[in-house]
């Protein structure tokens, strides 16, 4: 694939690293010229100076026969318009964009960016899963939909502890997984009793998580 | 008419001047407070420290009743960002954005934005003055 890669901060060096690496065609646009530079010393001349929410210079490094453009800079706004330009005036069948300010989110997919990567929540993610105090776990949220994956882990004073699981109740559109216990993991069914200490693996809807975990942690 | 305009700079308070002086209903956002002393010291709207990209920022300004989104910051991209706000998401009736970059300027027009590109519009200017077609 051929991939233009907008912004050469350290995302975008990293990035293209990986890409470089599994063989695809790489450009990397970048205003700065000393960072330029030190790219062109690593990785090779797959760098060019320029600012990629110009069209001109999209044209320049041939925009118009990428597969993918990727839009790394620090400035939320760069990203969008990069790929905007990329979308409309290159037709590039998929843009992605790195995003800082998380409600940028909804506005970017309704503005006809494909992808975006929110930095922000990911990090927050991370860290809440480090948090003892936050006994909910994002796994997976799945794209276009308000379904995730998510782990609660049971306390040893839950008022679920020793129960049947199909005697507690959970919120609708809501259904255990898998429960993972000392050494075991397994699916349970309704007979499954909930032990203190378990991992509860649970499907569930973004606006249910808190009622889910309030049904495993009191 | 409520106006809503973002950055004030010497087109964006001078902007202000002039629509409040006609009697609108004016807000200018931006986010630096001492570019607000382009406004003059008799301005009847209101000046604003906030960010037009942000769409709760937008909203402490009035957006959500305003007829008319200008934005004419130094950074075209933050300009066409906040402009695609004020349009889709909350349908303001007339919005229009400064872009420095004519050719970004013609994508965005074609995207159904309105736009402004000064740097098209001195060029042309400047090129009647000197082919003695302009009025002076």
């Amino acid at each position: 694939m051929y991939i233009v890669v907008v912004g050469g901060g350290k995302v975008g060096y990293y990035l293209s690293v990986a890409l470089l690496s599994e063989g695809h065609e790489v450009l990397i646009l970048e205003k700065d010229p000393e960072k330029c530079g030190a790219i062109c010393e690593d990785l090779g001349s797959v760098v060019m100076r320029g600012d990629g929410c110009e069209a001109r210079t999209l044209e320049d490094v041939g925009t118009e026969r990428a597969d993918l453009l990727i839009a790394v800079t620090d400035e939320d706004e760069d990203n969008l318009v990069a790929c905007q330009v990329a979308k409309h005036k290159f037709n590039v069948p998929r843009t992605i964009a790195r995003i800082s300010n998380p409600r940028n989110e909804a506005l970017f997919k309704k503005l006809g960016i494909d992808v975006t990567i929110s930095s922000t929540n990911l990090i927050l993610g991370h860290i809440e899963e480090e948090l003892p105090i936050n006994p909910l776990v994002h796994l997976l949220t799945l794209k276009d939909s308000n379904l995730e994956l998510v782990e609660v882990k049971v306390p040893e004073d839950s008022p679920a502890v020793g129960k049947k699981l199909g005697d507690i109740s959970l919120p609708s559109n809501s259904m255990v997984v898998m429960i993972i216990g000392k050494g075991s993991a397994r699916v349970p069914t309704s007979e499954t009793i909930v032990k203190p200490g378990a991992q509860i693996i649970a499907m569930t809807q973004t606006d249910v998580e808190q009622q889910l975990r309030a049904a495993f942690t009191g | 008419m409520n106006v809503v305009i973002m950055g004030c700079g010497r087109v964006g308070g001078l902007l202000a001047t002039l629509l409040d002086e006609a009697g609108h209903n004016v807000t200018v956002l931006d986010i630096d407070p001492y570019s607000f002393r382009w406004l003059p010291a008799n301005f009847k709207g209101n000046a604003l420290v906030g960010d037009g990209t942000d769409e709760d920022s937008l909203r402490k300004a009035g957006i959500e009743q305003a007829d008319a989104f200008v934005s004419v910051t130094q950074g075209d991209n933050r300009n066409v960002m906040a402009a695609q706000i004020a349009k889709d998401v909350f349908n303001v009736h007339k919005v229009v954005s400064r872009i420095y970059d004519p050719l970004r300027e013609e994508m965005y027009h074609n995207l159904g934005l309105d736009t402004i590109s000064p740097t098209k519009v001195s060029a042309r200017m400047l090129m009647d003055v000197i082919s003695g077609e302009g009025k002076e």
